[in-house]
């Protein structure tokens, strides 16, 4: 082959590899035009100065605005000293109606379509602790003759898995015992998702659908903001309401009573009688993960 | 590299001037890189379209999210770290050939060793490809950067699979780069620029393998994984897939570069690791399926749907024993005497033993780590087109990336491209193949 016709031909060549390569990368376009560069280069939540975020904040308030129609506000709200939040259940009193699965759904602002939940609700046989034979998608008037039923959310470990594997450090244990989650540093590799024994963990597999009318506008930062796609997320005991000194949502949605929530380091908290009075148990004790959610039966 | 294949040390009236030599160095690499004969393009486009498809699948990924794969909350790692965790072995295993050489000097196998290393280079490329696709948010990878990001080091395995996967890469471009330019300019490579980090890369290897092991080992609550056997696997499915695809590679360039010299020493040396790594790995395969099955309990569950299904759902078990399948298979083919003597026995041992790992690494080991959850329920996973597309075009990318150091390594080691002849029309006519394939020779003898 000649000079001329070889070169003819590369040009050629790489004027169609360079079309191909650009009609290829074209769906960039809407992933780009999400971002803004002020949350590509924002830093960790913990290296942020008060001013930083505030304007962080704001920036958060106005793109729920603009991407859900909704006015909300969202809080940075801190834990307070000398307080270590705690939950129990009475596995005596559970009916496995689901109301607080419900309830986390809708204060959470989980997706939609997925009608994603951080609780799911385990309905065992009778005499066995063995989760194989349990079941999360039974679909039949509760209480079932012979069941009982065994509610999962985070136990807020304290030897938490999830918080070890994290290449970034965008998940750690905050000083009242709740495990965060920063959204906006998360890379989204689901490593922690991996970790965690308890099923705990939720990841954004797209971009979290809410009609405006629905959205709790109510929202902090480490908890119940609409969650960008393409990051993990999980309970935190609802720290926007419980850190304000109210109850999670899964508790106050409960018809039975059977949540108990409090300061673990309050002698004179609801809690703190149950752990003293109850025969209470932690889910898979021989991990080491030291949860601090416990189950307990009457008598 | 032996003293044998070394041309003599240039005259100091000849030596170039080096600060005017590297960027010619990297002009003459560029300009390999672009030319070649017809097939070598058709080849390139070949893969440059998979590539394309890879990338085009990925951007809607990106735009779409990860619900364009079939991973859930429950089966949260799938087809691409399934391969990532392969290909990591591929990485290590590629640098294996670097222990005879080095270790043990042997002679014919300094010739070849350079293939290995650029091979490495390759598969690392294309753990990092996996890598990059499984992220939510790659826009983030910044985090990971210590100084500027919070690199959770040393407490996440991930992080020091971050460092060691980083640090291997740049140890094997350094000993290429290095090696190439060294022979570029016709000079003595110099030891003390070189061997240090060959030594260092040995070792090198075999972490970058035990630490994706224990990635997955260092998990409580998934016993599938939670096993002390995994790392040492891990290791010896690498001696397998190593050794395998660089007998296959030095075929095909034999073929397609015949002045490149591929002595049977070195072919028939990694025959026999292989001989032995097969059956070892066959060996703890089986250690591990029997305290799995036997002990039986709700530990073993995954083990359980893994090899016979469970609850009625069994997606992974044509996998697997597909896997078992290729497995023993290679295990008998690169043990019967015709290995030694039919090139086509010995390849498809390879090709065996290569597609067997590559199940039980991925999918037979990946995929059931997850099911049952750790809430003990029971959801499948099977990749979507958008997984296979891009895991298609990483591979294919890979591919090229390897091809590209082979067309540029190739000719400055036999001696057709150097400073003083760094035009390609004069190429010298090409030497014939050292020698026919087979029979075995004596050398490469590590014991």
């Amino acid at each position: 082959m000649d000079k001329a016709k070889r070169r003819t031909l590369k040009v050629l060549g790489s004027t169609l590899g360079a079309a191909a390569f650009a009609y290829a990368i074209e769906p960039l376009r809407a992933w780009a035009s999400d971002m803004s560069l002020g949350e590509l280069l924002q830093k960790h939540y913990r290296e942020l100065t008060p001013d930083e975020m505030r304007a962080v904040l704001a920036r958060l308030e106005a793109d729920a605005e603009a991407k859900y129609g909704r006015e909300v506000t969202i809080e940075d709200i801190r834990p307070t000293p000398g307080v270590e939040l705690g939950y129990a259940l009475n596995l005596s009193v559970c009916i496995g109606c689901r109301k607080c699965a419900e309830a986390c759904h809708v204060e959470n602002n989980h997706d939609r379509t997925t009608n994603n939940s951080y609780i799911r609700v385990l309905e065992m046989e009778q005499g066995s602790f063995d989760l194989e034979k349990g079941t999360t998608t039974y679909d039949h008037a509760v209480p079932s003759p012979g069941k009982y039923y065994l509610p999962v959310q985070c136990q807020q470990c304290d030897n938490a898995p999830c918080v070890k594997v994290c290449p970034v450090q965008a998940t750690w244990k905050e000083s009242d015992g709740i495990v965060v989650v920063d959204y906006n540093w998360c890379i989204g590799c689901r490593y922690c998702e991996a970790a965690c024994p308890y099923h705990a963990r939720r990841f954004n597999w797209s971009k979290p659908e809410i009609p405006a009318e629905e959205i709790n506008p109510n929202q902090s930062y480490l908890s119940n903001r609409v969650r960008p796609q393409g990051v993990v997320e999980k309970c935190t005991f609802c720290l926007h309401r419980t850190r304000k000194g109210l109850l999670p949502a899964c508790l106050e949605a409960c018809p039975t009573g059977a949540r108990v929530f409090g300061n673990l380091l309050d002698p004179n908290s609801e809690i703190r009688w149950v752990l003293a009075h109850k025969r209470v148990y932690v889910l898979k004790e021989e991990l080491g993960t030291r949860p601090r959610f416990f189950y307990y039966f009457d008598n | 590299m032996s003293a044998s294949s070394l041309p003599p040390p240039s005259a100091p009236g000849e030596r170039p001037d080096s600060v005017l030599s590297y960027p010619k160095f990297l002009w003459s690499m560029w300009r390999l890189a672009f030319t070649g004969s017809f097939a070598y393009y058709a080849g390139m486009t070949a893969l440059t379209a998979v590539a394309l498809v890879g990338l085009n699948a990925w951007a809607h990924q990106l735009a779409d999210g990860m619900v364009r794969t079939h991973m859930t909350d429950h089966v949260s790692w799938g087809l691409y770290i399934a391969n990532f965790t392969f290909t990591v072995g591929l990485a290590a295993g590629a640098v294996m050939m670097v222990i005879p050489a080095y270790l043990y000097d042997d002679e014919e196998m300094h010739d070849v060793v350079i293939v290995g290393e650029l091979l490495a280079v390759a598969a690392i490329v294309v753990c990092v490809g996996f890598i990059a696709v499984d992220m939510g948010r790659p826009d983030r990878m910044w985090h990971v950067i210590p100084g500027i990001g919070r690199l959770n080091w040393p407490v996440s395995m991930l992080s020091w699979d971050v460092v060691v996967l980083n640090g291997y890469l740049l140890l094997n471009l350094h000993i290429c780069g290095y090696l190439v330019y060294m022979k570029y300019l016709r000079r003595r490579p110099n030891k003390r620029f070189y061997l240090p980090f060959v030594f260092l890369s040995i070792g090198w290897a075999i972490s970058i393998h035990s630490v994706t092991a224990f990635l997955y080992a260092g998990l409580g609550g998934r016993p599938f994984w939670n096993s002390a056997l995994l790392a040492p696997r891990f290791i010896v499915s690498a001696f397998i897939t190593g050794p395998a695809f660089v007998i296959l590679l030095l075929h095909v360039i034999r073929r397609f570069a015949p002045a490149f010299r591929v002595a049977d020493g070195p072919i028939e040396l990694l025959a026999r690791v292989l001989r032995i790594t097969i059956l070892v790995n066959l060996f703890m395969f089986g250690s591990e399926a029997f305290t799995e099955l036997y002990s039986g309990g709700a530990h073993h569950v995954s083990a359980r749907y893994l090899f016979l299904g469970l609850h009625g759902k069994h997606a992974l078990v044509p996998w697997i024993w597909t896997g078992v399948a290729l497995n023993l298979t290679s295990a008998i083919l690169v043990h019967l005497p015709q290995s030694r003597t039919n090139r086509t026995v010995l390849m498809a041992a390879c090709v065996a033993a290569f597609g067997g790992v590559w199940i039980e690494k991925g999918m037979g080991l990946i995929i059931p780590g997850f099911v049952p959850s750790t809430l003990h329920e029971v959801v499948e996973y099977t990749p979507s087109l958008t997984e296979w597309k891009i895991s298609a075009g990483i591979f294919a990318a890979g591919l090229m990336v390897l091809v590209v150091l082979l067309k540029m390594a190739l000719p400055v080691f036999t001696g057709r491209i150097s400073v003083a002849r760094s035009s390609m029309t004069s190429l010298p006519p090409a030497a014939p193949s050292s020698a026919s394939l087979l029979p075995p020779s004596s050398r490469g003898d590590v014991s």
